[in-house]
Order: C-alpha cells, then sequence, then structure tokens
C-alpha cells in the first residue's frame, strides 16, 4: 500500500467548494483526503511527504476538446506527443476530437484509440465518436455500440452539421442512450469562405469575414432542437455576446444544455491577428473585444460551463502560408491553465470558478473520473504555483507542433506536479 | 558612405498604410521626374544598372505586369517575368518555398502580384531583397494608388481638398482600400458608393463618406473612379444583373453631370464597357484612363529606384 501526503498546499476543490489550507493523502491511486481535517488521523505511517508549502493542488485539468493527429497525422501530434504536453499543462483527462484520417466513427477506431491511450500515453485519453460516418453530416454513426467501446461523446468535430433534420434525429436518437452531442456550430453556407471576424480589421486586411450569424443561427437551431428533442447539448465553443446570450435564454427555457469557450476566445481578440499571422487563424475566430469580455462574463456567471484548450497541432505545411489558404487551429494544452489564470490575477474570474469551469465541470459534463478531489476518486491532480511568472518559448513547447498563440506570451501561474491515478507523470 | 539617409525608410512597399505623407510626395515628385523619361527618345537610364528585378505574378495581369517590366527596363534593371503557369508553382510549390528558390538567386526586387491577402507581407518575412506588393488578394495595391494620385495631382495641381468618389465593387477591391488610405493622407475627402452588398463590413469607419446613391457621391466631385466589377459577380450573386448595376452605379453622361464640370474620370483597368461605365465616358474628353497608365509606368519607376537606393543597401554591405 503506497501512500503520498502532500501538506500545507492550498487545496481548492470546486467539488465540494473547498479552498482551504490542508493536505492531500493519495493512497493506491485514490484519493484518500483532501482538505485542512486530512490529516486529523495523523500522517499515515510509511507515507511519503511532499511539503507544498505555498503550492496550489487543484483537480487535474480536463479538457473536453482536443484535436490529435494520430491517426492519420503523426507529424503533426500524436497520442502520446498530446499525452507530454497535457501533463505539462496539468491536464490530467482529455476528450480526443474524431477528425482523424480515418474518422472516429466506428468501434475499431475507438479500440484504438483507447489501446493506444493505454500503451503510450500518461494521461486518461477518452475519445469522442462522430455524430455522421466520415463527418459528412449525413449518416449516422452507431452511438450504441460506440458508447460501449467507451466514446464518451459524440461530435463532428471541426465540422458543423448543415442539414437541421439530421441534426434532430442525432439528437433523438442520442437521447436514447444519455449521450451529450457537442457541436461547433457554423454555417459554411453563411461564412462563405471567411477566414476571420467579420468588421473593421477584416476590412483592411481584405480578409473575407465570418459574420457572428454564422455561429449564432445553427446554434440556435441546435437549442431549439434540444429543447424539441429533451436532449443533451453541448454548445463546444461559441465565441460571441450574442451566442452567450442564446445559451442563457435556452438554460432559463430548462433545456439540457451546456456550452464550453476556447481559451483562446477568452484570452485574444482579433486584433492579434495583426499582420495576418496565422498561428491566430482559429475556429471559432478570434472576435472583438466586445465579444472577448461578454466571454469571460458569461463564464463569470455561469451561462458558459467548461473551458476547452481546442488543442490543434498544425504544422509548416498548414500553417506557412498565406492567411487566407492556412489551417485553422492553435495548440493549447500546456498553456490552458496559465492563460486561464489571467483571468484570476486580474481579477475577471474567481479562482474557484476558473477551476471548476477546466476540472469539474467538464468531468460532470461527460460522466468522466476526475475533475474532484473527494475521497475515493482516481488521484488526478495538479500541484501549481499559481504565482510564478514565465514566458512561453518556442523551443521548450512539448508538443509536436509548434502553433501556439502564446509564443512569447508572459504568463502567471505554473504546473509544478501532476499526478495521474496517483502517480507522478509530470515534474518541472 | 556618411550619415547619407536613403530616400524611403522603407525596404519593402507592401501597402500604402506604411507610407507617410512625406513618403507619398517624395514618391509623386520623383515619379514626376520619370514621366519625362518615358517622353525621352531614349528612355533608358542606369539607376538601376546591374541590379536583378523578378516579376512573379500568380494572377494574370497584362497591364500591371508590363507596367512593371517596362519601368525595370528604363531604369536598366535586368528583368526576369517568372510565369507562374508553367513553374513549379503549378506543381504544388508553396509561396515559401518559391521565394525561398527565387531568394537564392539574389534578385534586388522581387515584385508579387497574388490572390491571397497578405502575401507580399509574407515573402518579405523570408527573403533578403525589397519587395513590391503588386496587388494581394482584396487587401492592397498601393502603386495603383499612387499612380492615381499622380494623375489626379498633375490634372489638378494638388491632392489636399479634393472630393474623390470610388464607385463600384470596393468590397473586394484593393485598389479602392490602397486610394482610400492614400487620399486620406493626402488630405482628400473620399466618397464611395456601391450596392450595400459590394461594401465591406465597417466601411463607415473607414474615414470615407458612404453616399445611398451613386449620384449623391457624384455632386460636386473633382474626381470619380470607377471599379472593375469581377464577371463572376455580376450574375446573381452580388448584383442581380449587369443591365440593373448599369443602371445604378454605372456611370453615364447623366449621371456624371452631377460631379464638378472637370472632374477627372478614372478607371484601373480592364474595363467592362457597358456594365461600370459608358464607352461614351471612357473615351471622353474627362476621361484620364490612358493617363494613368502611363503614369503607372513612372510611378513604378520612382517607386522601384527609391526601394532599392543604394544608400540603403551600399556595395559590399550583406543583402
Amino acid at each position: 500500500m503506497s501512500t503520498t501526503v502532500f501538506t500545507n498546499a492550498r487545496i481548492v476543490d470546486p467539488s465540494r467548494n473547498l479552498d482551504e489550507i490542508g493536505s492531500v493523502v493519495v493512497q493506491d491511486g485514490r484519493i484518500a483526503a483532501a482538505g485542512a481535517s486530512a490529516l486529523n488521523q495523523g500522517t499515515p505511517g510509511g507515507a511519503e511527504v511532499v511539503d507544498c508549502t505555498g503550492m496550489a493542488i487543484t483537480p487535474g485539468l480536463v479538457d473536453a476538446r482536443v484535436f490529435v493527429g494520430e491517426p492519420g497525422a503523426e507529424h503533426r501530434e500524436t497520442i502520446a506527443s498530446a499525452s507530454r504536453a497535457a501533463v505539462a499543462g496539468g491536464v490530467t483527462s482529455f476528450i480526443m476530437m474524431p477528425d482523424t484520417d480515418p474518422v472516429i466513427d466506428d468501434i475499431a477506431l475507438v479500440e484504438f484509440v483507447l489501446r493506444t491511450a493505454r500503451e503510450t500515453a500518461a494521461v486518461n485519453v477518452y475519445p469522442a465518436a462522430a455524430i455522421t460516418k466520415a463527418l459528412e453530416g449525413r449518416e449516422m454513426t452507431e452511438f450504441g455500440l460506440l458508447r460501449e467501446a467507451g466514446a464518451v461523446a459524440f461530435t463532428d468535430g471541426r465540422r458543423s452539421i448543415a442539414s437541421s433534420l439530421v441534426m434532430r434525429r442525432a439528437l433523438t436518437y442520442a437521447r436514447d442512450f444519455g449521450a451529450v452531442v457537442a457541436h461547433e456550430t457554423l454555417d459554411a453556407d453563411l461564412a462563405a469562405g471567411g477566414v476571420m471576424n467579420e468588421g473593421l480589421f477584416a476590412s483592411w486586411l481584405g480578409l473575407p469575414g465570418i459574420p457572428r450569424e454564422a455561429e449564432l443561427i445553427p446554434l440556435e437551431r441546435d437549442l431549439s432542437l434540444a429543447r424539441l428533442t429533451g436532449s443533451r447539448y453541448h454548445a463546444a465553443k461559441i465565441s460571441t455576446a450574442l451566442s452567450a446570450a442564446a445559451v442563457a435564454r435556452a438554460k432559463s427555457g430548462g433545456a439540457d444544455v451546456t456550452a464550453g469557450v476556447s481559451i483562446n476566445n477568452l484570452s485574444l481578440n482579433e486584433n492579434d491577428i495583426g499582420e495576418y499571422r496565422t498561428f491566430f487563424r482559429l475556429s471559432p475566430p478570434l472576435r472583438s473585444e466586445e465579444d472577448r469580455l461578454a466571454m469571460v462574463e458569461a463564464l463569470r456567471d455561469g451561462t458558459i460551463d467548461l473551458i476547452v484548450s481546442s488543442h490543434d497541432p498544425q504544422d509548416v505545411d498548414t500553417k506557412r502560408l498565406p492567411f487566407a489558404d492556412a489551417a485553422d487551429g492553435a495548440i493549447g494544452l500546456e498553456t490552458l491553465l496559465a492563460a486561464a489564470l489571467r483571468l484570476h490575477h486580474n481579477g475577471d474570474v474567481p479562482l474557484m470558478r476558473l477551476i471548476e469551469a477546466l476540472s469539474t465541470a467538464p468531468a460532470k459534463r461527460f460522466g468522466l473520473p476526475g475533475g474532484t478531489l473527494r475521497p475515493g476518486a482516481p488521484a488526478d491532480l495538479a500541484v501549481v504555483d499559481l504565482d510564478e511568472p514565465w514566458i512561453v518559448r518556442e523551443d521548450e513547447i512539448l508538443s509536436r507542433s509548434k502553433n501556439t498563440c502564446f509564443e512569447g506570451a508572459r504568463l502567471q501561474g505554473r504546473v509544478k506536479r501532476t499526478l495521474v491515478a496517483g502517480r507522478t507523470v509530470f515534474q518541472a | 558612405m556618411t550619415d547619407a539617409q536613403p530616400l524611403l525608410p522603407h525596404r519593402h512597399l507592401l501597402g500604402i498604410r506604411d507610407l507617410s505623407p512625406f513618403d507619398i510626395a517624395l514618391l509623386l515628385d520623383r515619379a514626376d521626374a520619370a514621366v519625362a523619361i518615358s517622353r525621352r527618345n531614349e528612355k533608358k537610364t542606369s539607376t538601376l544598372r546591374g541590379r536583378t528585378q523578378i516579376n512573379l505574378f500568380y494572377e494574370a495581369s497584362t497591364r500591371t505586369q508590363s507596367s512593371f517590366e517596362l519601368a525595370g527596363k528604363r531604369l536598366g534593371a535586368d528583368v526576369m517575368n517568372m510565369s507562374v503557369a508553367s513553374s513549379s508553382v503549378k506543381k504544388g510549390e508553396t509561396l515559401i518555398d518559391t521565394a525561398i528558390t527565387l531568394n537564392a538567386m539574389r534578385p534586388d526586387i522581387l515584385i508579387i502580384r497574388h490572390a491571397s491577402a497578405g502575401a507580399a507581407a509574407l515573402l518579405a518575412q523570408k527573403v533578403g531583397c525589397s519587395v513590391v506588393n503588386a496587388g494581394d488578394g482584396a487587401h492592397e495595391h498601393p502603386t495603383q494608388a499612387l499612380l492615381d494620385a499622380l494623375t489626379i495631382r498633375r490634372a489638378k495641381g494638388r491632392l489636399a481638398g479634393l472630393t474623390v468618389a470610388i464607385c463600384g465593387d470596393i468590397l473586394h477591391s484593393r485598389v479602392a482600400r490602397s486610394n482610400i488610405l492614400l487620399l486620406n493622407a493626402m488630405g482628400a475627402f473620399v466618397r464611395v458608393a456601391a450596392p450595400s452588398t459590394l461594401l465591406p463590413s465597417g466601411i463607415e469607419r473607414m474615414s470615407v463618406e458612404v453616399c445611398p446613391t451613386m449620384r449623391d457621391a457624384l455632386r460636386g466631385a473633382d474626381v470619380v473612379m470607377m471599379l472593375r466589377l469581377q464577371r463572376e459577380r455580376m450574375a446573381g450573386a452580388f448584383v442581380p444583373s449587369t443591365r440593373e448595376y448599369f443602371r445604378y452605379y454605372g456611370l453615364d453622361a447623366e449621371k456624371l453631370k452631377e460631379a464638378k464640370e472637370d472632374a477627372l474620370v478614372m478607371h484601373p483597368g480592364p474595363m467592362n464597357r457597358g456594365v461600370e461605365i459608358a464607352s461614351g465616358i471612357a473615351d471622353g474628353p474627362q476621361s484620364v484612363i490612358q493617363e494613368q497608365v502611363e503614369m503607372g509606368v513612372a510611378v513604378r519607376m520612382a517607386v522601384m529606384e527609391a526601394l532599392l537606393d543604394p544608400r540603403r543597401n551600399p556595395e559590399g554591405a550583406a543583402a
């Protein structure tokens, strides 16, 4: 029986609304106790004691939206390399998007991901399966069998389903299995080849813009269908004040709806694109500062439930191109927590709410073990120096792709140690 | 080589946005001088003798490409036209790889035309020579704005205080963007008129007066600049038909009456006669469309000469 005790730490556990100085006792891969009174019975005999004075301990982060290049684009990212990046960022579980080649739309692929993760990854990797075969937006996948095989959610990843009928049937059918359907909404027709937020800045750059309504219109459709079908719907990445208002309305109407936001839309705005910097070409696009502030507010008030890194490794072949020809996406696993902590340090969002949105809320929504320091839970946790300043350097990035929006950024808060099932998988 | 300053504080010309009013005035003054050279029998100078100019045109453009070619030759440079159709570009080589390859041939100046906004800026980051943007997507076309300004200045004696109406497909037009920037920098008043489907988002914050009709835009204007409407945008996508477009936004004698009697009529070419401009107007007494072409060569001579000022890259210094 192996026991480790982390003492003198600031324990932040949103699952119990607990923020106090205390200890975490890890026994055989599980949390035995966490909090101020964790050592009331005295330090267990033979335990390894780790002094965490000045550190915070939070549940390991649960990232509900991670794109990996395996299978099909291993030069961008493998499950193993994504896992290394994850643990360095305090992420102990992630949901892997089905946009691989081949697409995760078949139980064989779910099994492949789970097997590869078991053999090569230090973190918990949960595959999401496609809603429609080959992400084509037409025929449903085998929700039941995929779920039995281990798919934790259904999403068409980067793709948005155009057909209202397909969406209605998918939501209806998913209800029979209690599965969450997660969807990034974009009306591709209305977006009309747009590559950044529509507005003055895009107009000066001569780039076609994506109107906010291209996200809103299919989102409102989905929210109506979620109400109609009584299904569990997750708006995967919203980016505008209009979308947040739509989600808030649906929630107050009683629909089983949640929403996520990419850390990029909480941290950056369209001006960061500057002179055609393709690393800032994202989907949804970086919006105006007013929209960013609306995202922060919606996160604070709970309209937005969870934050995702939307980790999307792209290589020079897809990014070293003129802006309009480049691919969307940025990596984010390693910087997720530190970028989110900006909102804590500048007083925008309380620490407890941030950690909840990064761990407890996604775990709860997708029915995953982690996201808590409750006794009996798997010992997935992060030891964090909330105040340590650091600068993101390209040559220190562990992800196989280097397309970060935070290169050279000054961040505050660094992961010192990450545990998955009680095992230290990262130590700074 | 003591403390001599180069003519322009820039190595590249990527857009009007990067130029100060002083830079613009200097280029126009020098282009004025270049006009005289082009009107001589002996048109060749030795300003850029021994220098290599490469024209890299990803979009076909007879007018602009030959204008840059002539400008280079009149300055004595060796000019090479990279034909995209027959090069490795067609085989899928990326812009940056092409740039790196061309850069290894040690040109002094690269002229690029590309369908993607930002392509010229991207190229400029990867090469050691000067880069001139000859049009990148809907972003900028700085030498066109300079040649338009030169044409206006020679006809009107000034730019400041003039009212310039820009009419047509502003949404997709790099010419419009560069002209809006330049004319505002030089103190002119800019009006725009177009069907709302052809106006970019945020136009009202681009320092222009957005006019509800073309007549409003033309009223009392000193200059009328027409823009080309791409054929694929005529039939239903942005405007329902060419005849409806001509009715409301084509420049005809009736509408032109609204402008000052001596107003200039301009068009960057190539024209769609009977779509955005009536033939009689294009060939009429107020049209300076031919002058624009002549000024194009002069402006490009001035730009290349200024960018390749030996005070920037003295002989022996690393490129």
